[in-house]
């Protein structure tokens, strides 16, 4: 007799719903956004097709606004696990040089929203897998795991196909997706904990380190990169700072802590008790229902 | 959190988080999960219940609970108090309308155990929701309000919790402050309960006095209010019920595969989550359906072979010899396989606005096979108020009813009873890709078990080649009056010319024998397609090019006949006429009939005709004569 722990038993389900998706899907994709639920999401991945590699490319719809340190581990982890990375960036936007200080909530707009869009329809992907959990905002606790999308990538939460059992309905019409959600099930705690179970590697900026920081609008931004607009005469200040959740690197607030290993990280979560996308700024956009807006309009 | 009175459940581990986290790891790292269902209504405090849990286990985070505040203040109907239901009201929509229409999932755990719930709040929708929510559920918490007792609605929440195979159910007999904690009325709700759960086969509960708003006997036991209440608190239930997991490692290894890992010649792998018994290198395993059986070579992951693997794993097998086995297989003890069959009496939950068809084909899916399958006239219908079996010719959202199934070919199951996974299944509409029903199978009917196929010694091979000809169902499709019985006549005339073997099947033919039997209703005509196909398939195996012209105005029927032909076959020619025009030659004077309302359903007036998207050959007959077409549709199949 073998009792399955909690973390066996979500790994066993987040990998029986890659593979159904591999085995119904024309042309899957996962999307990748280089945060520590896509590491845990790829590495899923990893085990549920080995010894093949996971048999779909991996795709990051970039902003051109990600921390350094982001590009630098994506790049790895696609070649560590054998995939192939598809980067897209919206031309237009990146025509129109949208950046998160002069064009606020069309930022994200633009470069995700309708990035995304846009590469799903180039690509012709059928089903994407998306890292979000139920955990993480309210109108995430309804959707469900395969979720459907019109050819115009909307969601209609009235219309959602009941899901029972593990008994997953991935049949569509031409033009319409599924978006694919592996991790509904887990909680951040999950996360943190089956990262350390299995040893996989995030992005350095969870864990606290010194770095050069700036105050805008109550947050602790980081500057990265010398595209940064400082004031006339300001210079970074040096603070110990870690990241609980990673975006563009001017809209992704840092919190103050010297919490440097995983288990120390874990420690200040639990004792802080603020909930994971309140250093986002991008969910602040339009009050109380932001996500579940963005998401009808096709963001994932 | 004022006007909430917490009495703090306090976990020994807590402490831990700030003095050793290592040592707090540990003990969570190896938690056990518990999936469980809320049955009850807002009324009976469902979501000041799922609010104290969450709070209670430290599951809501201070900006959710600022959020919270000002969110009662603002929307909540409970005046200054906290409204624990906008916790855990989700959608925008909702919220405006003050209605949830849906199943929410949410999480919390203790050191025990990390727990799912499944929330599906509301009036609306409620069968529906709440068989998708306790699908995947190991425990029902039935909510009742001990000022009002066993209601109607409890016993419709048991009865569903019961169908769905839930084995743990708890009633938390909840307001129990505003009875002043009156023990004598929660054992006459327990005693009323108790009577009605043996009526419907629940075998066994267990019964909680709580107060969700107070908070008592949800994390200790007994509450100093309830002395008189000596069993355990809701938390600690829910942390120590038996999952019955040796149970389910004990029955027969069962794994459905998902699909084959062939990464290079050298490897191939069968992939699928193990939904029954237990499996180690050397066993002897059986395929089913083909019966071949083989020995597991290993059991493979990224983490190294294993030594043995359990219900509830995703795992990859890799077998001693090369059998055939892919997806929809079942890999399965080699001495207590599976059966195969393809009739079963099930219990069917509708889902969709659109009302079942009988007859009509829809997809199946069952574990990891996807079929064509049928739904016959359901024997009936069960009203889930008064449990009171109801005749019934379809079934509607929200109801539920008992029917039998018919795959196309036969499908490998167990009872519902027995497993879940090999037990349940969806239907998809064919149209529309929507998922309309859940049902779960009783038994197979015997008639698939022991009328076996047949093999012959001629084949159907024999059969065509001795006739010089590759066999083809010309399936002539069109409005009435289209000219479909004209055109597919002139073309087994010059079939036949060319020595060709045919079989012109006609409409109004066939209805005075075969079909005679049959009306016109919507299931009816499914029928008359349906037996139309089967003899059409049987004529092709004795080698004949079979013509059909039948209206045959719905596509999911003619997909019906198109897969029940090897691929090639069936060959759809749409006689594409328009309706002023087919109207307007009206050779029977059926569109008269039909426009005056003396003949009712008729196609193209006030039933619909649902034209092919892609046949094989169109007709446009406003572009060539009979003559023309017919030249056409052979040139198409005579190479």
């Amino acid at each position: 007799m073998q009792r399955l722990t909690h973390l066996q038993r979500l790994e066993a389900e987040s990998i029986h719903i890659m593979r159904e998706v591999m085995a119904e899907a024309q042309n899957p994709v996962m999307l990748y956004s280089v945060g520590k639920d896509s590491a845990v999401m790829l590495h899923l991945a990893k085990k549920a097709f080995y010894p093949s590699p996971p048999p779909f490319p991996l795709m990051h719809v970039d902003t051109t606004w990600k921390f350094q340190d982001m590009y630098a581990l994506r790049d790895k982890a696609a070649r560590d696990a054998g995939m192939e990375l598809i980067v897209y960036q919206n031309p237009e936007a990146k025509e129109r040089g949208i950046n998160p200080f002069d064009h606020g909530p069309l930022h994200t707009d633009m470069w995700k929203t309708e990035g995304l869009k846009q590469a799903l329809t180039k690509y012709g992907f059928d089903a994407a897998f998306g890292g979000a959990r139920r955990d993480e905002e309210k109108s995430r606790a309804k959707e469900r795991i395969f979720s459907f999308r019109t050819a115009s990538h909307g969601w209609d939460p009235k219309n959602q196909r009941p899901e029972l059992w593990n008994l997953y309905n991935a049949k569509k019409a031409k033009g319409e997706s599924i978006r694919v959600f592996p991790l509904s099930n887990w909680t951040e705690l999950d996360i943190w904990q089956y990262i350390m179970a299995e040893n996989i590697e995030i992005v350095p900026l969870y864990m606290a380190a010194k770095r050069p920081t700036v105050e805008r609008d109550g947050l602790l931004i980081m500057v990265d990169d010398d595209r940064f607009p400082l004031k006339p005469g300001e210079e970074p200040e040096m603070r110990s700072i870690r990241f609980r959740t990673l975006g563009c690197y001017p809209l992704t607030g840092a919190v103050e802590s010297t919490a440097s290993t995983l288990s120390e990280v874990v420690q200040e979560m639990l004792l802080t008790t603020t909930s994971e996308r309140q250093g986002r700024a991008i969910d602040r956009d339009g009050g109380d229902a932001s996500m579940e807006k963005k998401k009808q309009e096709g963001y994932f | 959190m004022a006007d909430i009175q917490t009495q703090d459940p306090v976990y020994k581990t807590d402490a831990l988080i700030a003095e050793d986290i290592d040592a707090y790891l540990d003990i969570h790292q190896n938690k056990g999960l518990l999936r469980f269902i809320t049955c009850g209504s807002v009324d009976d405090g469902k979501s000041t219940l799922i609010g104290r849990l969450l709070y209670d286990s430290k599951m809501i985070f201070e900006d959710q609970l600022a959020a919270l505040e000002a969110d009662s203040k603002r929307v909540g109907t409970q005046g200054q108090d906290i409204d624990f239901a906008l916790l855990v009201d989700g959608l925008a929509a909702e919220r405006e309308q003050g209605i949830t229409i849906d199943v929410a999932y949410r999480f919390f755990a203790t050191e025990k155990r990390k727990f799912i719930v499944a929330d599906t709040p509301g009036h609306e929708q409620y069968t529906r929701n709440m068989v998708t929510g306790a699908s995947t559920a190991d425990l029902a918490v039935i909510l009742i309000d001990a000022r009002k007792g066993v209601l109607s609605q409890t016993r419709r929440h048991s009865f569903l919790a019961h169908l769905i195979g839930i084995r743990h159910i708890v009633l938390a007999v909840n307001k129990m402050d505003l009875v002043g904690y009156d023990q004598a009325t929660f054992d006459e709700i327990v005693s009323d309960y108790s009577n009605f759960a043996e009526s419907i086969g629940i075998k066994d509960f267990t019964a909680i006095p709580i107060s969700g708003f107070k908070g008592d006997n949800i994390a200790i036991a007994p509450s100093p209010e309830t002395p008189w209440y000596s069993g355990p608190s809701l938390i600690e239930h829910l942390e120590t019920v038996d999952l019955g997991a040796d149970e389910e490692q004990a029955r027969p290894f069962r794994m459905p595969v998902q699909w084959v890992n062939r990464p290079n010649l050298d490897f191939r792998g069968f992939s699928g989550l193990i939904s029954d018994g237990e499996i180690a290198p050397g066993d002897t395993v059986r395929i089913v359906p083909s019966g071949k059986t083989s020995t597991v070579k290993s059991i493979v992951t990224m983490d190294g072979d294993k030594d043995e693997a359990v219900a509830g794993q995703s795992v990859t097998l890799t077998l001693a010899d090369e059998v055939d086995c892919s997806r929809g297989d079942v890999i399965a003890a080699a001495d207590a396989p599976p059966q195969a069959a393809d009739q079963f009496e099930t219990t069917i939950v509708w889902m969709s606005d659109e009302n079942l068809i009988p007859g009509r084909g829809y997809w199946l899916k069952l574990a990891t096979q996807t079929i064509s399958a049928t739904v016959a006239e359901p024997k009936y219908e069960i009203d889930v108020n008064s449990l009171e079996h109801l005749a019934a010719k379809s079934l509607s959202l929200n109801s539920i009813g008992v029917a039998e199934v018919t795959t196309d070919k036969p499908i490998v199951f167990e009872c519902y009873k027995d497993s879940k996974q090999l037990g349940g299944f969806i239907l998809v509409d064919k149209i529309t890709n929507a998922t309309v029903a859940a049902g779960m199978i009783h038994f197979s009917l015997r008639r698939a078990q022991n009328v076996h196929w047949q093999p012959t010694t001629i084949t159907r091979d024999d059969h065509s080649a001795m006739k010089n000809q590759k066999p083809a169902l010309l399936w002539f499709t069109g409005l009435s009056g289209s000219g479909k019985s004209t055109i597919a006549n002139v073309v087994e005339k010059k079939l036949a010319r060319m020595n060709r073997h045919t079989f012109l099947l006609d409409g109004d033919n066939v209805r005075h024998g075969l079909n005679k039997d049959l009306g016109f209703t919507e299931a009816d005509r499914i029928e008359n397609i349906r037996r139309v196909g089967e003899v059409a398939k049987l004529m092709t195996d004795a080698g004949l090019i079979v013509i059909t012209a039948f209206i045959s105005p719905f596509r999911a029927e003619r997909e019906m006949v198109r897969n029940m032909l090897p691929e090639n076959e069936f060959i759809e020619v749409h006689i594409d006429t328009p309706l002023e025009l087919a109207e307007a030659r009206d050779v029977k004077g059926l569109y008269k009939k039909a426009r005056s309302g003396e003949l009712k359903n008729f196609t193209g007036i006030d039933s619909p005709y649902e034209e092919p998207e892609k046949p094989e050959i169109r007709i446009d007959t406003t572009a060539m004569t009979p003559e023309e077409a017919a030249d056409l549709i052979i040139a198409r199949i005579i190479p």
